[in-house]
């Protein structure tokens, strides 16, 4: 059915196998192999069907073409006939990288839970993996229908996991972060519904929709209902209040998820949705996205140093750290975009880590204030070095994840306006600041004397939740050429198309539909070689 | 006169109910008490029938009784739906009633007695014909709701649905009259020529068609004629109570669209600005006042005034004038009627299995804990909860998203907006339930209460609401290709 140019963007690699399909239905598949056992086994089910849907998700990195932008591993069936509505999936170098954080991140998160969840412990990993299925599904969909049922569908297991599960004050936060987030997703519904009538095809497909042309006028309102729904996810100030208390309140895996994978939807929608689809409005209105990014990374940061609650200060870092992506992705170029995407990850990586070590403290001393749990170096070194080295990486060190990230876009930044380049660092120095305050009281800080004889050292299953996240922290931060390879291709051409735009804008001031014609622009778009990252 | 055998035929699965109806009256005074579950038997047997003869015609369009009664697609849809909704009310009824000790059969006999007049309404092709409908199923339903005879709450409910209805029929009836003299005839097809000919400012004919609005308005429950609405449905018992607020609010919006659309079609810029400003309201409020309900019968009360103020949208995009407008509004008011049956009917009977002994279960303090005590039961509440709140991958979301596709195809992308952000005040209601089931200790008096009143075809019922609730949110086509056929053109 994909027509015109579209044709080109589809390829299967997958040699036919549904390879997606079952990526993103095998949890839910483990939710009724779950009701099949008793509860004492629910856990090591999910652990067995989460680590499954790991093992299946590595042939999506193995198989892909990392020479093309298309998607790949498309499927395509129809679902509803009228309006054309199909359940068609496929994943590009934007989304593959997201969708392997989700699976790697799952089982971590039951191993998180193993002893943390003490009641009803089935309906949690039920919502656990329910949880996965929703966001493999939005990261993966390729019709927009299909898109906004799996971003809604996460909201009923997340609404739970922080309402049954979380802390004292679990149902405020979980009703704040539902309302937050559904009122969010209204506009985008009706954005959805609009670009079906005005793009002409009489399709919800993604692709066809972002070849569309759509008049200046519908373009401004078209962004800005989606910008809604995706800066609530991000969270981009000022839309961030429900996140402290949603992170807070949440129980540990709940945190990860919502840290890890959550807030990477919105960014990925910016990514996905507003970039392609409307570059003109893109190009308009970059200026006021950048100008709230700046803001979330350094008021993020300002707001983390207050914070003596060690979620409530990762919770803050996490709105700034946020806000490097979606400045990267606003800068529009290369540089930028691909050092989102790898912000993204690495945020995912990082910030989940951090979570599951206030987790795994948390189940010692019940208690996530900074004083509570000072000078953890002595009673429990193995879990010291671990935080160590996530409270680095979330600093940026050179050699660690998340400085590639950073250092990306930063750079397109400056390419784009140097002083908001500068602006921007200033938020990596604020993180090194407020991180190393915190290291400082909780490692080397004096131990709070009621909670002695609670500390005692990680055993081998919180060793294994977190050294796989530890291991990613140092592949990235020194080789991440693997991950930025397949990017490439699918970056290249969302910059070439914002590309066009900004050129022709410039040069040719001629309406929409001329614009649109390609020799009127061919080799219009030109990028910056990215810095090979093995010679820096 | 000889009444043609066609003609007869026409109407055969009305005559069957209508029939079987009147022999369970007779019936139950000599049904041993405790064979009386036959007869309920009996009556979900004879909707089995009237749903395979129903099913088998659909799609021919035959007028009987010199054009009083017509059958078309569009008639069938509505009485497959009121055949499927009223077996479910019987099946749950057969445990409902006896834990209320009014198990009664020949209130088997009143829902088949009410069914027939909505199925009169839908297949109504004249005003006094419909109106007949009307009056059938509303005195009907007037018995039902004080059938606990005993209970004050059950006799005002009663009362005041009869005042009150009794009120809008007269309404009705006085602009059916009025029309009649308009147009010297009250059959739609004469009514929609005489619009044709006399224009759009005949002061009669809009007079009318105001009084007709308003009538209609009382029926299905829209603002400002809501308001009998919660408190008859709260005193009602719970198994009339979702025979209400599903059955007859189905009937009625499939008669409301027929009279609007082939009766006053001429005149649609007269009367969908109209509709429009009675759907807003009847959205706001019936959202709003939702949100402080603390009784659960009232709050879904309120619910299903909101509710119709979202079938309210496809009757205001099938006003539209437009072409090939018209015809999605009312096939996705179909859709969205169909679905909220499903919803509703299951949270209405979650509600009628906790009525147990002293417990009336329906105050939202009784669903405490929920999840702790009956897991299934409270799953099921949350899906219905979820559904009705429309979040997919439910069959509450395919409704709304249909509704609003209707709306933005018409050019009224703003009253999507605004259906939306009402939508998600709703959320706000519906998880309130999700969160006193899940998030909630029960109190240790309602930790031993061990057992739901779940009559084995209570179960059925619930299964068949929750299968429709997550089949229709999955695959949908079947139930979308179904009003798109036998919508009205």
């Amino acid at each position: 059915m994909p027509s015109r140019n579209e044709r080109i963007l589809i390829d299967v690699s997958s040699g036919g196998f549904p390879w997606l399909t079952l990526v993103v239905f095998l949890p839910v598949l483990g939710v009724a192999v779950i009701l099949l056992f008793e509860e004492a086994l629910a856990k090591w089910v999910a652990l067995g069907v989460s680590s499954l849907v790991f093992l299946v998700s590595l042939p999506l990195w193995v198989l892909f073409d990392e020479s093309t932008p298309a998607m790949q591993f498309v499927e395509s069936h129809q679902w509803i006939a009228s309006p054309s509505i199909n359940y068609t999936v496929g994943v590009d170098g934007i989304s593959l990288p997201l969708v392997l954080l989700t699976t790697l991140l799952t089982p971590l998160c039951v191993l998180v839970s193993w002893t943390a969840i003490e009641t009803r412990v089935r309906e949690f990993m039920i919502s656990l993996l329910v949880m996965e299925t929703a966001t493999l599904g939005v990261f993966v969909s390729l019709d927009f229908v299909l898109f906004y049922v799996f971003w809604e569908t996460m909201l009923i297991p997340m609404y739970l996991l922080i309402g049954i599960w979380g802390g004292p004050n679990r149902v405020y936060a979980a009703i704040k972060f539902f309302l937050y987030t559904l009122a969010g997703s209204i506009l985008l519904l009706v954005a959805i519904i609009v670009l079906y009538f005005y793009a002409g095809e009489n399709s919800f497909d993604i692709l066809m929709l972002s070849n569309a042309e759509y008049p200046a006028w519908l373009q401004a309102w078209l962004f800005w209902a989606f910008f809604a729904a995706f800066a609530v996810k991000v969270p981009m100030f000022p839309f961030h209040t429900w996140l402290p208390d949603a992170h807070v309140e949440a129980p540990t895996a709940g945190s990860v998820m919502l840290a890890s994978v959550l807030l990477k939807l919105g960014a990925y929608g910016f990514l996905r949705f507003s970039l392609p689809m409307l570059p003109d409005a893109t190009q308009r209105f970059t200026s006021v996205v950048i100008f709230l990014s700046v803001v979330a990374i350094i008021y993020g940061a300002y707001m983390a140093f207050a914070q003596a609650d060690l979620k409530k200060l990762i919770a803050y870092s996490s709105v700034s750290h946020m806000g490097f992506v979606t400045l990267g992705i606003f800068v529009l170029n290369a540089q930028g975009i691909e050092g989102a995407i790898l912000q993204m990850v690495n945020h995912g990586i990082t910030t989940g880590a951090l979570f599951l070590c206030v987790g795994i403290v948390y189940e010692r001393t019940h208690s996530r204030e900074i004083a509570d749990n000072a000078g953890l170096a002595a009673s429990m070194p193995v879990y010291a070095s671990f935080l160590v080295i996530f409270a680095l990486s979330s600093v940026g060190l050179p050699g660690m994840n998340s400085f590639v990230g950073e250092f990306f876009v930063l750079l397109g930044t400056f390419m784009w306006n140097k002083a908001v380049a500068t602006a921007a660092a200033l938020g990596v120095i604020l993180a090194a600041a407020y991180i190393l305050w915190m290291l400082q009281r909780v490692i080397y800080g004096i131990p709070a004397q009621h909670m002695a004889s609670k500390l005692h050292d990680m055993n081998w299953r919180e060793i294994g939740t977190l050294a796989p996240l530890a291991f990613f922290v140092f592949w990235i931060g020194l080789y991440p050429k693997p991950l930025l390879d397949v990017m490439h291709a699918s970056v290249d051409h969302l910059v070439q198309k914002q590309a066009k735009v900004m050129t022709v804008d410039e040069e040719l001031p001629l309406p929409r539909w001329e614009r649109a014609r390609p020799e009127l622009v061919e080799g219009a778009g030109v990028r910056v070689k990215p810095m090979e990252p093995e010679t820096r | 006169m000889m009444i043609p055998l066609a003609d007869l035929v026409t109407i055969l699965p009305e005559l069957i109910v209508v029939s079987v109806a009147c022999l369970l009256l007779v019936l139950d005074p000599i049904t041993p008490s405790n064979k009386k579950d036959l007869l309920a038997w009996m009556s979900v047997a004879t909707l089995g029938i009237c749903f395979i003869m129903t099913a088998g015609s659909m799609g021919d369009r035959v007028f009987a009784f010199s054009d009083l009664v017509v059958v078309d697609g569009y008639a069938s849809f509505w009485k497959l739906l009121l055949y499927v909704v009223s077996g479910m009310t019987i099946l749950l009824s057969i445990g409902y009633l006896k834990e209320e000790r009014i198990d009664l059969a020949e209130f088997y006999g009143f829902v088949l007695l009410s069914l027939t007049g909505m199925m009169i309404m839908v297949s109504g092709a004249d005003l006094l014909v419909i109106y007949l409908g009307i009056e059938l199923m509303s005195i009907s339903l007037y018995i039902m709701a004080g059938f606990k005879r005993f209970e004050a709450r059950s006799i005002e409910s009663s009362a005041k649905y009869f005042i009150l209805g009794a009120f809008s029929s007269g309404l009705l009836l006085y602009g059916i009259s009025l029309i009649f003299g308009a147009a010297g005839s009250t059959r739609l097809v004469e009514i929609a020529a005489a619009v044709e000919a006399r224009g759009l400012d005949d002061s009669l004919i809009l007079i009318a068609l105001m009084l007709v609005i308003v009538g209609f308005g009382f029926k299905v429950a829209a603002v400002p004629f809501h308001m009998w609405t919660p408190d008859v449905y709260q005193g009602a018992p719970t198994s009339v109570t979702a025979f209400m607020a599903v059955a007859s609010k189905a009937a009625s919006f499939g008669a409301f669209l027929r009279v609007m659309l082939e009766g006053f079609g001429g005149m649609k810029p007269n009367w969908n600005g109209l509709i429009l400003g009675v759907c807003i309201l009847t959205l706001i409020l019936g959202n709003l006042v939702a949100i402080v309900q603390t009784n659960v019968k009232r709050m879904l009360a309120y619910s299903s005034i909101a509710h119709a103020g979202y079938a309210l949208i496809g009757l205001v995009v099938a006003g539209w004038v437009g072409t090939g407008v018209s015809a999605k509004g009312v096939s996705s008011m179909m859709l969205y009627l169909a679905v909220y049956s499903f919803m509703t009917l299951g949270a209405f009977s979650i509600v009628a299995i906790l009525r147990r002994g002293g417990n009336e279960g329906e105050d939202l303090d009784d669903f405490t804990g929920l999840a702790k005590r009956h897991k299934g039961a409270a799953f099921l509440m949350l899906l219905f909860m979820v559904s009705l709140a429309g979040i997919p991958p439910t069959a509450g979301f395919i409704g709304k998203f249909y509704l609003f596709m209707a709306a933005v195809n018409a050019g009224l992308t703003w009253l999507a907006v605004v259906g939306l952000i009402f939508a998600a005040v709703s959320a706000f209601y519906y998880l309130r339930v999700v969160m006193v089931m899940y998030m909630r200790e029960p109190s240790p008096d309602q930790e031993n209460e061990t057992r739901l009143a779940l009559s084995p075809t209570a179960t059925v019922v619930l299964a068949l609401a929750a299968a429709g609730v997550v089949l229709f949110g999955l695959y949908p086509w079947p139930l979308v290709s179904l009003t798109a056929t036998a919508s009205l053109p």
